[in-house]
């Protein structure tokens, strides 16, 4: 990217793709719970100004949520992608590229399109979007991907920009940056923060002001990158943010405690399977894995235990039957019966792609060469046939411990029987 | 990462599995060789904006004069700007109904097409959330 950067983010996305079929979300308070219900993740402005915070687990404020009528909505996955597929289609033809940050928030290259006016440009992409979708979104504008996003960030608390920033302009840049709190600063975490505090850093503008050196001085290549981003200069803080995937997790509460050593297996394998299927859909293959379960921490009262123990993968996989070995063994290594688990998951790390991966000694390639494409073949009837058609028999086919979604919105717009109904009735 | 929006597939409705034409090495060329076409995508004819479409099913005979029964699956679109004459999802107090919008004595009216059915008018409570644009209906 070399011509202006936008980031667009969808505002609190997650109720907001709830609320396109769910006529009953609308301007009542809403919030979004993580899987199995636990914790907070999105909140309808409703519900933010009921002071609802982000991550705020669900049974700490069950009284808030009966006082004023919140609604709750557990996750929905399926609907929330096709929702950012709709947003990518929408967005499209108002850049020369995107780039998807996350589910709700996508970097565009303006270059080509300099000669528009960006702001108008950027508020006839929100309002096809909110057409074409309902969903509601900022636009911040900048030289640097760290300044777009400083931008949105301001898009978004400021109502005088009306929903999209610019800081390309010299003056608005400056008077965005000096009011700019640090910590809210992309990529600054806590303990840089009060670092740069002590220094008499407190603004994004102080930061900007700041001499190479002393960023250098600080530690991070994050923060000479940021700084240089702040000045305007293309330095690729996000690259560096958000290194591509170096672990992934699958990790699951359970609906019903697990109490029993073969269900615990069970699940693990079944995670296992699930992040072999992610590592191969990115070509990548693992070197280490970690298997961790715990009991509910937030009932002291019962008897509490928790196991976390990681091997090496020799040689790396991206073998599901691997990898579920792997962790079976990590698994018998820390059981403990008398326990009931509440959440269990599974990690890969050192994550390469796979044509870079290490070859070991004693590796047969042919053997190797067939393992891969009976991973081909599970993965190609599995997206045929839906998702756990083909399951190894370590995974069970009863799932006792299957995630608790009660509170879950259906699949609206991707499946046949869960579409919404129009009335003709009247 | 950078998105390429012809990876983006669409699964409004189950689509035809694309099987592979390979021609046999033996015998004969097919005369067909070259002329392969992919199956009919019925979707893709029906949804033409898919990302700004939307699929319902009905629910209720009002629109039965129009040719919508109950139990029919209506493509909605967004993406079309909704005029006099055509049929739409409006939301009226909250509930999704399927109206014809018709402009009479200068107004606009959200109207059934059903004997016995009152007609609505379009004011601040009524919303038209988007354009019937195809129908979909199978009889086993």
């Amino acid at each position: 990217m070399s011509g202006p950067i936008a980031l667009c983010d969808c505002n609190c996305f997650y109720v907001s793709a709830e609320r396109i079929m769910d006529l009953s979300l609308r301007d009542r308070p809403t919030i979004v719970a993580s899987n199995n219900d636990g914790c907070t993740v999105a909140r309808s402005p409703e519900a933010k100004a009921l002071g609802i915070k982000m991550g705020d687990p669900l049974h700490l404020i069950a009284d808030k949520i009966r006082e004023h009528g919140i609604l709750v909505r557990s996750s929905n996955y399926t609907l929330y992608g096709d929702v950012q597929r709709r947003v990518l289609a929408a967005t499209q033809p108002f850049a020369r590229d995107i780039e998807v940050y996350s589910v709700d928030e996508n970097f565009l290259d303006l270059s080509g399109f300099e000669h528009l006016d960006l702001t108008d440009h950027c508020q006839k992409l929100r309002a096809r979007i909110l057409q074409w979708t309902t969903i509601p979104t900022c636009v911040g504008i900048g030289p640097t991907k760290t300044l777009a996003k400083l931008a949105n960030a301001a898009a978004k608390k400021n109502p005088l920009f009306d929903g999209v920033a610019d800081l390309r302009d010299e003056s608005i840049r400056r008077y965005v940056m000096e009011r700019f709190d640090i910590a809210d600063v992309w990529g600054i975490g806590a303990s840089t923060a009060r670092k740069l505090g002590e220094l008499g850093v407190r603004t994004a503008g102080e930061l900007r002001d700041m001499p190479m050196r002393q960023a250098r001085g600080l530690g991070t290549v994050v923060l000479e990158r940021l700084v240089a981003e702040l000045n305007g200069v293309q330095a690729d803080a996000v690259e560096v943010i958000a290194p591509p995937r170096r672990g992934m997790a699958v990790t699951r509460s359970f609906g019903r405690p697990i109490t029993d050593r073969e269900d615990l297996m069970g699940a693990i394998a079944q995670f296992a399977m699930r992040a072999g299927e992610k590592l191969r859909s990115h070509r990548l293959v693992a070197g280490r894995v970690t298997v961790f379960f715990h009991t509910n921490r937030f009932k002291p009262e019962r008897p509490q235990f928790a196991a976390n123990r990681s091997s090496g993968l020799h040689p790396m996989t991206a073998d599901s039957l691997e990898l579920i070995n792997a962790a079976r063994a990590l698994v018998e290594h820390c059981y403990r019966d008398g326990y009931a688990y509440t959440k269990a998951g599974i990690m890969l790390e050192q994550l390469v792609a796979e044509d870079d991966r290490p070859p070991t000694l004693f590796e047969d390639a042919g053997d190797r060469a067939r393992r891969r494409r009976l991973m081909e073949a599970v993965d190609s009837i599995n997206g045929r046939f839906g998702r756990m058609t083909i399951v190894p028999g370590t995974q069970g086919f009863k799932r006792p411990w299957k995630v608790r979604a009660d509170l879950k919105s259906p699949a609206w717009t991707t499946r046949i029987k869960d579409l919404p109904i129009v009335s003709a009735a009247g | 990462m950078s998105v390429a929006l012809v990876d983006l597939d669409w699964i409004c409705l189950p689509r035809w599995q694309h099987v592979a034409l390979d021609p046999i090495p033996a015998g004969f060329p097919s005369p067909a060789e070259g002329e392969e076409d992919d199956p009919i995508d019925l979707s893709a004819w029906l949804i033409e904006k898919p990302a700004a479409s939307y699929l319902m099913r009905v629910q209720g005979w009002s629109m039965a004069g129009a040719g919508i029964n109950d139990g029919d699956i209506v493509v909605v679109s967004r993406a079309v700007q909704a005029r006099p004459g055509h049929i739409v999802v409006a939301v009226v107090h909250g509930d999704r109904t399927l109206k014809r919008l018709k402009r009479m004595d200068g107004r606009l009216w959200l109207v059934p097409e059903g004997e016995g059915y009152p007609h609505t008018i379009v004011d601040e409570f009524v919303e038209v959330w988007g354009v019937v644009v195809g129908l979909a209906r199978k009889y086993q």
